[in-house]
């Protein structure tokens, strides 16, 4: 079966009912208590600086930890599990002096999480799996100040993020994904760098893959951390005519729920959330438990507003295990005929009907 | 927003704007900026960018001012128009934009081939385009040469490129009239008759245009350009025109324009034929003089602010983040002030607390801030010189030097550097390392600055981690300077409980805000009140760890025998006489106008994310002009559900003989209390308690077995039949707004109906309270005798419960209400539960519950404790399977 054949199945399943995203791999990394040996593996043994904390290069050097977890996430019930590749941009990996690791961590970390697809797919054949290729935000953004002083300097250029995107799409994509899943956005403009990354890829001939793409709400004001409202952000980037959009991260449940009902009337393509286990508490933890997240996401299912659910910070297995029975059977979220406008955006959406 | 017609901003354009050109000549991108602003606080919805000028670098400009444009809010909430006639000037705007842009402008001018490519390249960035009437012969000038070329280009866009025809715009040209060249009579004509026709025949196409260059011959005489102008709109706008570059809020009204001089500039504009025979543009150029007396009255931006006192100016700039006055402002504080640093000290502190706090309530976004901030530091530059003069000429003392860095592994640092600015006003020196930044080298440069204070920020959990280890670290190394933790994600309790026990050395001190930061900063480099400071937080952090660790004690439980003797004393000497009935009386199609006048319209707006108590909120500075609109828009609608019977509202109200039994209570058929007709159950408080506070049960509330005669009412009521037809017919016009607000408003009056019932049960019904008053605010802040706890509610969090609540009321029969398997009521808009009448009954939460009350709860429901465990898992204090496993 080839990986267009798969991306058809993806399609079809997502039309018949809601999909399961995992949840989160930083709990689950640091639940294996991973030593700097462990990180470094005999690749990096002699390597400058700390690697303990860069959980991507474990995709080179502990495979067996990041192929268990995409097992217990797909056994949990997940349909799509996300390659640990979150941080595996040259520009994120400049902090531990692993650029040149880059293409290595995004193919092996691709490679991973397909042969987990696949096996599982082998294993349940009503119930495809899929493997999405993560590419996370970056620690410089292209619309704010990286100086307080002067409001137009920025540290990188869009032609840089560019790059540092394209390539990881390039080795994400011959690793094996079948879909790319540009998340945790902060800034709309670093996606649109990595949206023309991975449609240039294409046009030079890279056989098409759906592109999922999952925004953050940072904090109760409702807004990007870049600035802009959900509708402005999904205005900025409907141009990839991505197979989903969503948001993620920085909020639990209960108070993106808003956000993700205003994409759902919006967005005429699937709605996605993979929300926080609730806001941390003062020791930075997640005590949202599985069947108090179950239950908010299985009012969002009924309510029609959701096609993908998953988890993102704090969430575990049994988080998902618990969401995937909520969800199942229940019909997903039909898309919403919207007139034809233009729709253009600022940090606020502007629509000329 | 959905306009008719889009104003464009045109005076943040080189070629349109003299003023706006200096400024970009000569770098004073702030004023440049301002001028932005004013277009769009007058109105513009986007805003046109143009650096098309021979002596400047059109594409350096372009990226510099996009780029500050992207740091002001106030101007970036719109979209942009990047004009320009070179393509890699457009590009390069392309690529400094996070928003959907409109490239101003493409063209089949040199060839298909190049319009393909550049229209490609749109598309790939996320762009609207705005498609000159202009091909390899030249620039359409009659309406015939408009529509073919717009036709053609529509037609490559759409079919070869896959160009959304939404996002096109056509620009058939607009060129002057009354130039007093034959040729030239017509324009006007040719574009409206050109914007009629493309929009006839090429669906969802735009036509926008550069309205200036229509009154060009007329320079110098401003009113009668806008004149020109006026008239001109007027008649393309008919024709459909969607957009144009004016300056907005410039124009006059149509109506408004000297009858007179009207007349004459339609005769132009339309190219009409006199009646008198004269030519309209001699009759134009003849009368103009007369209207040029007027002084341009163009309408400036909002400026009101401007009248108020100066720390209020102050206030208002900050929080805005508007530096174009604060040099003056400054000024002006600094002479009322007896020393420049009271002016830091006073108003502008108080204005960045303000700051602090919106930011902090959500009130402001990140960007905002960081403007605040900048608004901030150009107050204290203006103050610098006048300070360091007061101490005659010594070279600049400063109070302290401060390293600030957010940690490895976190990108915020809006909080740290407001905490810097505030710092720095504050005469202390600050070396901000920015974001990222690894312990290693936050200590070197620590030591290689010799600073007196380390803080760091962090804002997302793992930060947490990092800020243990370098405390840890500066232990291992021997630091013993003070260090700050700050950040959205740090806790007093955090600091307390992790990171001050890894650094024994020095002392760690929690900032919450940045309000905080110069008072511990200023106390902890003070010889005096250093040693006091320091002893008294450690103290502090000791207290709060003892708390915590008690904290975790908590989570022991009470046994449950031991618990129910320590059961609520309830004086029962003080029952409530027998309710007017025993059994159940329902109602059908409650009068809704009734129950209008009981809904609580806080949790209203809540619901709509919109936080703050009614009807405060309506005046609220932020969210006050959405919750007005809001409101507006939910009375207009309550009005209509009560007056077309939208809705319709039906309750059963209940009261029986009962009696407690240990933790149930035990409800009897009749008065001889011999029959028992159904138990409710209901699940006691096992936290750890203090001597005094009992254990609290809702069986407490009623009188036991062979005591005081004593009954227990319940309720279930509903405002939602047709609900969910009523949100499902506006869901299927496309109306989620009314969908929405329909389905809130019928929470309410369901709400509103359970507060109703609850009135007319303790007045009239029940009668223990006959003479109580209505007063919506007393019913809302609860200060009434009695409760009405609901099943699946923090007193009783057993939602099963609500089956023999149902079964008591027989509710499903007499109010329609169901109970879905997992007993949700449906419809949505129901309120059920429970009426306990004694005096000394009031609300709590069980909190968590141990294994031997659940084990005790099954037995008493007949269920098994597998099934007790399900239902009650939100409350458990245990987990369940590793118990099972133990026990195995």
């Amino acid at each position: 079966m080839s990986r267009q054949d798969h991306i058809a199945r993806l399609k079809q399943a997502a039309k018949e009912r809601i999909l399961i995203l995992d949840g989160s791999w930083g709990v689950m990394i640091q639940r294996q208590g991973l030593t700097e040996a462990d990180f470094r593996g005999e690749r990096f043994k002699d390597h400058d600086g700390q690697l303990r904390g860069n959980n991507d290069l474990l995709c080179v050097t502990r495979p067996d930890i990041i192929a268990g977890l995409h097992d217990a996430y797909f056994e949990a019930g997940a349909d799509i599990s996300e390659s640990n590749t979150f941080s595996a941009t040259t520009i994120a990996q400049a902090d531990y002096g692993l650029q040149s690791a880059v293409w290595d961590i995004n193919y092996e970390g691709a490679r991973l999480a397909r042969e987990a697809a696949d096996r599982w797919t082998a294993r349940t054949p009503d119930k495809p799996r899929f493997a999405a290729g993560s590419m996370g935000p970056l620690n410089v953004m292209l619309s704010m100040s990286s100086d307080v002083n002067d409001p137009g300097a920025r540290k990188v250029t869009f032609d840089q993020v560019y790059e540092a995107y394209r390539e990881q799409a390039a080795a994400l994509h011959a690793g094996g994904v079948h879909l790319f899943l540009v998340e945790t956005i902060t800034d709309t403009l670093n996606c649109k760098a990595a949206i023309k990354a991975i449609l240039d890829l294409q046009d030079e001939g890279a056989e098409p893959l759906p592109i999922w793409i999952s925004g953050t709400i940072t904090d109760r004001s409702g807004r990007t951390l870049s600035g802009q409202t959900v509708e402005a952000f999904w205005n900025s980037v409907r141009h990839a005519k991505p197979f989903a959009i969503g948001l993620n991260c920085a909020l639990g449940a209960e108070l993106m729920r808003p956000h993700i009902a205003e994409l759902s009337r919006i967005a005429d393509t699937l709605v996605a959330a993979f929300p926080n286990a609730g806001l941390p508490n003062a020791m930075g933890q997640y005590d949202e438990q599985p069947h108090e997240t179950a239950c908010m996401l299985e009012e969002w299912a009924e309510a029609g507003i959701v096609n993908i659910l998953g988890g993102c910070c704090g969430t575990t297995p049994d988080h998902i295990r618990h969401v995937a029975q909520a969800a199942a059977g229940k019909p997903p979220r039909q898309l919403p005929e919207r007139p034809t406008a233009m729709r253009l955006a600022g940090l606020e959406a502007f629509e000329l009907a | 927003m959905r306009p008719l017609f889009v104003n464009i901003g045109e005076r943040t354009n080189v070629t349109g704007s003299a003023k706006f050109r200096k400024l970009v000549a000569d770098g004073q991108y702030g004023e440049a900026l301002s001028v932005a602003r004013q277009q769009v606080e007058a109105g513009a919805q986007v805003i046109d960018v143009n650096m098309d000028e021979g002596l400047l670098d059109s594409k350096a400009a372009m990226v510099t001012f996009l780029n500050l444009v992207a740091a002001e809010p106030d101007i970036a909430r719109v979209p942009v128009m990047i004009d320009s006639s070179k393509w890699e000037v457009i590009e390069a705007g392309l690529r400094c934009v996070q928003g959907k842009a409109i490239v101003n402008s493409i063209s089949m001018k040199a060839g298909e081939a190049e319009f393909i490519e550049q229209a490609r390249k749109c598309l790939r960035y996320g762009a609207a385009v705005v498609v000159m009437a202009f091909d390899e012969v030249g620039q359409a000038d009659t309406a015939d040469r408009k529509v073919e070329i717009c036709e053609r280009a529509y037609r490559i866009l759409v079919d070869q490129v896959g160009f959304p025809p939404e996002d096109i715009i056509f620009d058939p040209n607009i060129f002057a009239v009354a130039t007093g060249i034959d040729e030239h009579r017509n324009y006007a004509v040719d574009f409206i008759e050109a914007t009629r026709r493309i929009k006839q025949l090429l669906p969802h196409a735009r036509i926008s245009g550069g309205v200036s260059n229509v009154s060009f011959s007329f320079r110098g005489n401003e009113p009668v350009r806008r004149a020109i102008h006026s008239v001109f709109l007027y008649h393309a706008i008919n024709a459909g025109m969607d957009m144009g570059i004016v300056n907005a809020g410039d124009l006059p009204v149509y109506d408004d324009i000297d009858p007179e001089l009207r007349e004459v500039v339609e005769d132009v504009i339309l190219n009409r034929t006199r009646a008198d025979g004269l030519d309209p543009t001699e009759r134009l150029v003849e009368i103009a003089p007369n209207y040029k007396g007027d002084k341009s009255q163009a309408k400036a931006p909002d400026l009101a602010w401007r009248e108020q006192p100066v720390a209020e100016r102050l206030s208002h700039a900050l929080v805005h983040g508007i530096t174009e006055f604060i040099e003056a402002d400054t000024e002006e504080a600094r002479l009322q002030a007896e020393r420049p640093l009271h002016v830091i000290e006073g108003p502008l502190m108080d204005g960045m607390n303000v700051v602090g706090d919106l930011f902090g309530s959500g009130k402001m976004f990140l960007p905002q801030v960081v403007k605040s901030a900048r608004v901030m530091k150009q107050a204290v530059a203006w103050l610098m010189p006048f300070m360091e003069a007061e101490k005659e000429g010594q070279e600049r003392q400063t109070a302290g030097k401060v390293l600030m860095a957010t940690v490895k592994g976190d990108v915020h640092d809006i909080g740290k550097n407001i905490v810097g600015v505030v710092l720095q006003c504050n005469n202390y020196e600050v070396i901000d390392l920015g974001v990222m930044v690894p312990a290693d080298r936050i200590l070197a440069e620590a030591i290689e600055h010799n600073v007196d204070i380390i803080g760091l920020s962090g804002l997302i959990t793992p930060s947490l981690d990092e800020m243990v280890y370098l405390a840890s670290e500066m232990e291992r190394r021997g630091f013993d300077r003070p260090l700050l933790i700050g950040g959205a994600t740090t806790s007093r309790t955090h600091t307390a409980v992790k990171i001050e026990p890894a650094y024994r050395r020095g002392s760690t001190t929690y900032v919450l805000d940045a309000s905080r930061a110069v008072g511990v900063v200023s106390n902890l480099l003070s010889p005096t009140e250093k040693d006091r400071f320091q002893a008294e937080t450690r103290a502090e952090y000791v207290r709060i760890r003892e708390q915590f660790a008690r904290g975790q004690d908590q989570k022991n439980r009470t046994p449950i025998d031991v618990a129910r003797a320590n059961r609520y004393p309830t004086d029962f000497t003080l029952t409530q006489p027998k309710p007017s009935f025993i059994g159940t009386r329902s109602f059908s199609s409650y009068d809704l106008s009734d129950l209008a006048k009981y809904i609580d319209w806080t949790p209203f707006f809540a619901s709509w994310e919109l936080v703050g108590h009614y009807p405060a909120i309506l005046e609220d500075d932020v969210v006050g002009e959405a919750a007005r609109g809001l409101f507006k828009d939910a009375q207009a609608m309550l009005e209509q559900i009560v007056h077309e019977r939208w809705f319709e509202a039906r309750g059963v109200v209940g009261f029986w003989p009962a009696a407690a039994d240990g933790d149930d209570i035990v409800v009897y058929e009749d008065e001889s209390r011999t029959v028992e007709k159904a138990r409710l159950h209901t699940l006691r408080q096992q936290m750890a308690r203090t001597a005094g506070k009992p254990h609290l049960a809702l069986a407490d509330f009623i009188a036991p077995v062979g005591g005081a005669p004593d009954y227990i009412g319940g309720f279930a009521v509903t405002a939602g039949h047709n609900e969910i037809e009523i949100a499902a017919r506006f869901k299927a016009a496309g109306d989620d707004y009314n969908a929405i607000l329909s389905a809130a408003l019928g929470d309410r009056l369901a709400e509103a109906f359970a507060e109703a019932m609850h009135f007319r049960v303790r007045q009239e019904l029940w009668g223990y309270a006959p003479d109580e008053a209505f007063d919506i605010e007393t019913l809302i802040a609860e200060k009434y005798v009695g409760i009405r706890p609901a099943p699946g509610y923090p007193a009783q969090p057993d939602h099963t419960e609500k089956a023999t609540l149902f079964s008591l009321l027989d509710a499903t029969a007499q109010t329609g209400i169901e109970l879905t398997e997992s007993f949700a009521m449906t419809p949505p808009s129901s309120v059920s539960g429970l009426y306990f009448s004694h005096p000394q009954a009031h609300y709590f939460g069980v909190g968590r519950i141990d294994r031997d009350q659940v084990a005790d709860y099954a037995r008493r429901k007949g269920m098994d404790l597998a099934t007790a465990e399900r239902w009650l898992s939100p409350i458990l204090a245990y987990d369940p399977l590793s118990v099972a496993k133990d026990a195995a």
